[in-house]
């Protein structure tokens, strides 16, 4: 119990700095570190959908970018059809209102993982991860490809998209919307931990024979988690892609597959938390070390070895003890 | 005669040219048990994932309550109502002994997409699942992870898991294994019970179990069954003696 208090007390602290920073560097006039702040919470909440299928159910998808890209795609072809005022392919109307446009990224995104998750969850371990992995980058390629929306060249988006009520093109209201949406993220994955559907998705990630032994098909459970880690991922991705108001095939290469990987395994994975913990850590390091060094990236692989070697339960783990079930 | 509730008729299975499987026919009756035993390489595992649907037979038939198996994998076979014990503990390792009976719990109730309500708070998983854990005596034990219980703990929990999904049929394979002479003794007292719920396919080594136990016995000796009889018939089978048992009676 004492172990359960203490992650409390770790995750409410990084909730606190997430809130604390942005609004100290609103008042002290430096936008920049408010913009930091919101590509935290962000890659966060990509980082919490992963979550569901990698830490809770053991799918390590090595394809996740797919996802997170094309909620970017979504975001970007509704801003510059809305711009231009066109209407979108099948005569949707464009809007610039992002709850349409966040439906729309997870909608799309539930659509595009389905399949995928049907085919590649016939396989398990490596293979899992190789076919999730070409599967991204068949759209990856797809996106260079393709010249209508920037091709190679990428997408920018001229004006932010809206939100009722709120000025998201001020720094700060974007990154309170963005926090907003990643609690909501981390309710979600509180929640389907602790449900039926939790219990047998993590059971299936411990001994997936067992679970079958007890009546309940693995793969169902498996394949209804993918297809929600990929919604929740995609809508980080509509939203990544209105903070930098650009969206490229960048978004969908196997590199940021990876960091969002990485994000998991540096805080901490299956933990509620954990993504936060990563994304905080990672962003960190890039800035700081990034304006000191190019080679950032491989002070980080040390850290993430440190972590993999010694620090099994990521950062988090470290911080606040073994994690716990009931 | 009442209508065998599981039927294998003329079963078969060849891994290349060694016949693990060789025209099995073996029913098992309401109320009984009917154990299964025979030497090492005998087959009985294969048979067993046969049973269970993890290993598809080459011909033949298995009809459970009345209906074919074919097509089935083991979940559905499970739903059905074939609830099953391990040769080695399959358990959820990281899930405390009450969770991995509240997941047979939740699975009999029916659908696991469920995603809002918590677990931990819910009394009809809960409830039914400490029922169990108390019937095999595990009930001091709820909130130990799998992983931590000692071996026969681990044994007792399978046994729970398995009747928390309240089965048509009982298929336990060696749950005897590893449990020393006070932990035999115990469950063999437990099983003796049992056959009342269910009847139970006891694929068993400890032969002092067997015979305390079994109402009939099949012997499988090269994927064949040599005999199957009543205890007295099996102990004074001489080809059975010849195969199996040799000067152990």
């Amino acid at each position: 119990m004492t172990a359960l208090s203490r992650e409390t007390l770790v995750s409410s602290l990084l909730v606190v700095m997430l809130v604390a920073i942005p609004l100290a560097a609103t008042m002290a006039g430096e936008p920049f570190y408010v913009t930091l702040a919101t590509r935290i919470a962000i890659l966060a909440l990509a980082a919490v959908g992963l979550n569901i299928a990698l830490g809770l159910g053991g799918l390590v998808s090595f394809g996740h970018a797919a996802f997170f890209g094309l909620g970017g795609y979504v975001a970007g072809i509704f801003a510059t059809h809305a711009f231009n005022g066109e209407p979108l392919p099948f005569g949707f109307a464009a809007t610039t209102s992002m709850p349409v446009i966040w439906l729309s990224a997870m909608a799309l995104c539930g659509l595009v993982a389905l399949p995928i998750g049907a085919i590649s969850l016939r396989t398990s371990g490596v293979y899992f991860i190789m076919i999730t992995l070409a599967f991204a980058q068949m759209i990856y390629y797809f996106a260079v490809s393709w010249p209508s929306y920037g091709g190679e060249d990428g997408l920018s988006i001229y004006v932010r998209n809206s939100f009722p009520g709120l000025n998201t093109a001020q720094p700060l209201p974007y990154f309170l919307l963005c926090l907003g949406v990643l609690i909501a993220g981390l309710v979600l994955f509180q929640l389907i931990k602790g449900s039926r559907f939790g219990t047998a998705l993590e059971a299936s990630r411990q001994n997936p024979t067992r679970l079958a032994a007890v009546g309940i098909a693995p793969f169902g459970i498996r394949l209804v988690a993918f297809v929600v880690s990929a919604m929740v991922t995609g809508l980080a991705g509509a939203l990544f892609a209105d903070l930098n108001r650009f969206v490229s095939p960048s978004m969908l290469s196997w590199h940021m597959s990876g960091e969002l990987i990485v994000l998991i395994i540096l805080g901490g994975k299956g933990r509620l938390f954990g993504p936060l913990a990563g994304a905080m850590v990672y962003v960190l390091f890039e800035y700081a070390l990034g304006g000191i060094t190019e080679r950032w990236q491989f002070f980080l692989g040390l850290i993430l070895l440190g972590v993999v070697l010694f620090a099994r339960g990521g950062l988090l783990g470290l911080l606040a003890g073994k994690a716990h079930h009931g | 005669m009442a209508e065998p509730v599981l039927q294998l008729s003329d079963l078969r299975k060849s891994f290349g040219a060694l016949k693990a499987t060789d025209g099995v026919s073996l029913d098992l009756r309401p109320g009984e048990i009917h154990a299964l035993i025979g030497p090492n390489g005998a087959g009985k595992s294969t048979l067993i994932h046969q049973i269970c649907g993890s290993i598809r037979p080459d011909s033949g038939t298995i009809r459970f309550l009345g209906e074919d198996m074919a097509g089935l994998d083991m979940a559905a076979r499970v739903r059905k109502g074939l609830g099953r014990s391990f040769q080695i503990s399959s358990l959820a390792p990281e899930f405390s002994a009450l969770c991995n009976v509240m997941l047979a719990v939740q699975a009999r109730q029916g659908s696991s997409f469920r995603f809002l309500r918590p677990v931990a708070s819910d009394g009809s998983l809960t409830g039914p699942a400490m029922a169990m854990l108390e019937r095999v005596g595990l009930e001091a034990r709820a909130k130990v992870p799998a992983a931590e219980l000692s071996h026969g703990e681990r044994r007792q929990l399978e046994i729970a898991i398995a009747l928390a999904l309240g089965p048509k049929a009982f298929l336990f394979d060696e749950p005897m294994a590893g449990l020393g002479p006070g932990g035999s003794k115990r469950l063999t007292g437990f099983l003796d019970g049992l056959r009342h719920e269910a009847p139970i396919l006891l694929v068993e080594h400890d032969m002092d179990a067997v015979f305390a136990l079994a109402d009939r016995i099949s012997v499988l000796v090269y994927g064949r069954i040599i005999a199957t009889g009543t205890v007295a018939e099996i102990r004074s089978d001489p080809e059975v003696r010849r195969a199996y048992l040799g000067d152990a009676v």
